[in-house]
This record gives structure tokens, C-alpha cells and sequence, in this order.
């Protein structure tokens, strides 16, 4: 063990109060923060796996002809974005609909007329299911002559993504307002370390110490801050997590989206970044101090 | 003892002044100190001894005029380079200034960690060094259980660890009874015989008697040479 890991290990052992209380805050700070994280990365797969199934539903004029059917077709298939238009008659979309009743598909049978209209089911290629790119094309859609009505389900969900980035917004300023409570409770314990062993400070000076190696010592006691708090407050985001995850209804989680933890980047980034709020803590206390 | 004296000057000062505001501290000092020359500062307390000390490893910086260290002229060290000038010192304090959490072993070693020694070198020194002031069995011991004699030999041993050329002693047996007095003076005149140059400030006129030497007097700031005892 080099003399400063020594030398920072003794520090903490001496100071076990005001470490202990630096340590909790970042874990705190981390656990917070990194909860918006693993908010923000479920919610985004969540809208992902939303925006993936996009469709548009064109609903017919009752009194266009089967015969510009496959005319239009032809058209809605061309329309840039489209990757495939299905024709559903209103026969198959009564019989789908009492396919999906089941055992309420009587109720259905005494209708005089189908109520239901002609339809085109428009999927959109991958790469052009943008709001804007939807809303352009339900717009071209809507313009067709033949066209009554455009619908597309997740409408709401550009709403939703609305709330959803300003939210995004509140998180990083949260963070950030985390991260600067951290580096100043840091700055303080070194800085109350440092008071506390100033003559030591001024008697390590006398003999020849450089500041590099008076420093040292509190780089590594921030470091060492730093990495306990990041993974304390992860331990305990991860525990949350689990029982968070636990009571989460099955359907819910199944099938097109899982909710999962921090990713491995995601978890080594918070670790360093606990780490670099610990010594930017020790950074300003020392730059303070030894100016002095 | 005189007579092995090397005569070059180790350190030269040039009509030094220290003011602190109105009040003159070191008034128009010049004076050289030869290499492994044996030297007393004397005076009585508030005459300005310890102040030249201090500007000595630059703990104060002059107000007028030069000093100059082994060749190097204090006045243009870059302070990053200071701890480099205080490795050439050895510095005894009347109050020790040992780190009262450390043991006996860590402070003396504190020197050779703080040049980047190796940590084997620094044990087989630290060991010899506290062999020779007679503190080999207090390694492990803290300075508030050592007796004054006890904690100014360590303070000596973390001195001379580093093989410095020159050795300041500011009042280094203020505070000691007579037999641990003459343990410390019999311990500089060691480090002396083996090379290094020793400067001492004290009021005490007894001990500069006894060890001999030459003695600068200083008075109300002013320097004035006494004849070699």
C-alpha cells in the first residue's frame, strides 16, 4: 500500500462521522439521480416499443366502389414511408370483430346493416416512424377523395413523449442540483479535514513536502468517497428495483418490453461520476486551502 | 575541528532585511555560514533569531536584500520549488513539530516518503537513523508518550534522515533539562563531525560555552560578530 492510499485510509478511519455523512449524501445524490436514469431508460423502451407498432387506419366512404379499391391501393402503397397497405373489407372487419367477442358475438347477429366501414391498415417502415412522418402521411391519407376518417392509435403518444422530454428536462436539472449539493459536501469534509490537521499540513511543508504529496492523500480520501457513495447508492437503487420489478403485473412486462436495470455503460458512468463529484469535492477544497 | 572546516560559504546573506510593517525584525544582515562550520546565533528572545532562521528555508520571505543557499539565490525560487530548497535543510524546532498521530517510525520517515524514497530504503534508514539517537525501541510510539528529550532526538533523527547539507536548530534544548540538553548537542555534534554545517539559534550563553564554536550575537535585530569561543 503507497504511503497516500495508507495515509487515506487513516484519514477516513479518523474521521468516521464526517465521512460516513459525505458518503451517505452522494449515495443519496447518486440514488436519486440514478433513479430518473432508470426511469428514463424504461419509459424510452416503453415508447420505443409503442412507437414500433405504429399503424394507420384510413376508414373508407361508405359509397366508394370496390372497383378504386385496388386503385387505391396502388396510391396509399407508393406514398413514401409505407411499407405495406391491407385492404380489411367491412365483412372481415365484422367477422374479426366477432372472432374478438366470442362468446358476445350474438349480440352482433341482429344488425340489419353493417355498421362498419371499408378500411386500409397502413404499416410504416422502420425508419420513418417519426411523429412528424406520421402526421405528414395521415395527412396525404386524409386528402384521398375515397377517405372519410384517419386514425392512428398512438396519437396520444406523441402527448405522452411531450411530457415525457419535459420531464427529461426536470431530471437533469434535479441531477445536476444533486451532483453540486455532493461536490459541496465533499469540499466541506476535506476542508474540515484539512482545518483539523493543519499543523500537520504546515509541519509536512517544513520538512519538504511537496503540495502534490500533501494533496494526495485527499484525492484518494475523495476518490474513495466518491466510489462508496456511487456504489451504496446503487446497491440501494438496485434493491428498490427489485422489489419495484417483483410487483410489476406480469402482462405488463412481458411479451414487447421487459423492464431491466441500468445498463452496464450506464452503471460504470454513475461509479465514475461519483467518483470525479469526489474529487472535484477535494479539488476546490484544496485549491482554497493550500493558496492560503 | 576548526581546522577541517571547508571555508567556502554555504550560505551567504546580503544586507538582509525583515520588516514586519513598521517594525524592523532583521535589520542589514550580512553574514556568511561556512560549510560544516559549528555556528551559534545568539540573543536574547524577540532579537531576531528565529526570524533568520525562517528565511533561511523561506517559511518568510525577505524584505530587502539577498540570500544566497549552496549557489541558490532565495529570491528566485519559483515556490513549487520550495519543498526542493527545504530538502537541503534539517530543521530542529523547540517545539518539535512532531505529528502528534503519527508513531516515532512515521514522522521520521515522513521525510524520505515525501522525497519518493523507496519504501525499503526508507525502512533501513529510518531504523539506523533512530539507532543513532538512541530511539530504536519507541519506533512504535506516539510523541505525546515520549519525554521532551525523547521527542527533540526524533525530531533530530527526522532532521539528519535525509542527509541534509545544512542543519538549523532553532532553541533545540529550550525545554529540556540539562542531561537531555547535552544528549541533543552531543547528537548535532555527531551529525557535524560527519560533514554537516549546524546552525543554532539560542539565548542560552551556558551551552554555547560548553560546546564552542563561533558565535554570531544578534540584538534588537542587528547583528554584531563575537569572537570564536
Amino acid at each position: 500500500m503507497t504511503p497516500s492510499v495508507k495515509r487515506a485510509i487513516q484519514d477516513i478511519r479518523q474521521n468516521r462521522f464526517l465521512n460516513a455523512v459525505t458518503i451517505i449524501t452522494i449515495a443519496l445524490s447518486i440514488l436519486i439521480v440514478s433513479a430518473f436514469a432508470l426511469f428514463f431508460i424504461n419509459t424510452n423502451d416503453l415508447m420505443n416499443a409503442w412507437k414500433r407498432g405504429i399503424r394507420i387506419m384510413a376508414y373508407l366512404k361508405p359509397e366508394t366502389p370496390q372497383a378504386e379499391i385496388p386503385e387505391l391501393k396502388k396510391k396509399i402503397q407508393n406514398m413514401y414511408g409505407v411499407s405495406e397497405a391491407r385492404f380489411i373489407s367491412k365483412e372481415d372487419a365484422l367477422n374479426g370483430l366477432k372472432t374478438h367477442m366470442k362468446r358476445q358475438s350474438s349480440l352482433l347477429d341482429n344488425l340489419r346493416e353493417n355498421p362498419l366501414p371499408d378500411t386500409f391498415e397502413i404499416l410504416m417502415i422502420a425508419s420513418s416512424q417519426s411523429w412528424e412522418r406520421v402526421e405528414m402521411l395521415a395527412a396525404d391519407i386524409e386528402k384521398l377523395s375515397q377517405v372519410a376518417e384517419v386514425e392512428y392509435g398512438q396519437r396520444w403518444l406523441e402527448r405522452f413523449t411531450n411530457i415525457f422530454n419535459l420531464f427529461r428536462l426536470a431530471g437533469y436539472a434535479l441531477g445536476a442540483l444533486f451532483f453540486m449539493a455532493a461536490i459541496f459536501f465533499v469540499a466541506n469534509t476535506i476542508r474540515l479535514v484539512l482545518y483539523s490537521r493543519r499543523e500537520e499540513v504546515e509541519i509536512m511543508r517544513l520538512v519538504g513536502a511537496a503540495d502534490s504529496f500533501i494533496k494526495m492523500p485527499f484525492y484518494i480520501e475523495g476518490l474513495i468517497q466518491g466510489a462508496l457513495g456511487g456504489i451504496i447508492g446503487l446497491a440501494a437503487l438496485f434493491v428498490i428495483f427489485l422489489f419495484v420489478s417483483s410487483n410489476v403485473p406480469q402482462d405488463f412486462s412481458t411479451g414487447f418490453f421487459h423492464i431491466r436495470f441500468l445498463p452496464l455503460p450506464v452503471f460504470v458512468a454513475v461509479i465514475f461520476s461519483s467518483m470525479f463529484v469526489g474529487w472535484l469535492g477535494c479539488y476546490l477544497s484544496l485549491k482554497q486551502y493550500l493558496k492560503s | 575541528m576548526i581546522d577541517s572546516e571547508d571555508k567556502s560559504a554555504i550560505i551567504r546573506l546580503f544586507h538582509v532585511y525583515r520588516n514586519y510593517g513598521v517594525k524592523h525584525a532583521l535589520i542589514d544582515i550580512t553574514l556568511d555560514i561556512f560549510n560544516n562550520e559549528f555556528l551559534f546565533i545568539s540573543g536574547p528572545s524577540g532579537a531576531g533569531k528565529t526570524t533568520l532562521l525562517k528565511l533561511l528555508y523561506l517559511a518568510e520571505p525577505v524584505s530587502d536584500g539577498q540570500i544566497l543557499v549552496d549557489g541558490l539565490n532565495l529570491s528566485r525560487i519559483p515556490r513549487k520549488n520550495i519543498p526542493f530548497l527545504r530538502r537541503k535543510f534539517g530543521i530542529v524546532f523547540q517545539d518539535y513539530k512532531l505529528i502528534l498521530t503519527k508513531t516515532v517510525y512515521e514522522n521520521v520517515a515522513l521525510v524520505l516518503e515525501a522525497a519518493g524514497e523507496k519504501r525499503r530504503l526508507i525502512h533501513k534508514k529510518v531504523k539506523s537513523v533512530l539507532r543513532t539517537v538512541g530511539m530504536e525501541q519507541r519506533l512504535n510510539s506516539l510523541p505525546p508518550s515520549l519525554s521532551g528529550g525523547e521527542q527533540q532526538r526524533v525530531a533530530i533523527a527526522r532532521a539528519v534522515i535525509g542527509d541534509p547539507n545544512i542543519i538549523l536548530a532553532d532553541e533545540p534544548t529550550g525545554s529540556l533539562d540539562v542531561d537531555a540538553a547535552d544528549l541533543v548537542m552531543d547528537l548535532l555534534k555527531k551529525f557535524h563531525t560527519r560533514g554537516a554545517t549546524v546552525v543554532i539559534a539560542t539565548h542560552d550563553k551556558a551551552l554555547i560555552h560548553k560546546t564552542g564554536g563561533r558565535v554570531v550575537h544578534l540584538n534588537e535585530g542587528r547583528l554584531q560578530v563575537t569572537p570564536e569561543i
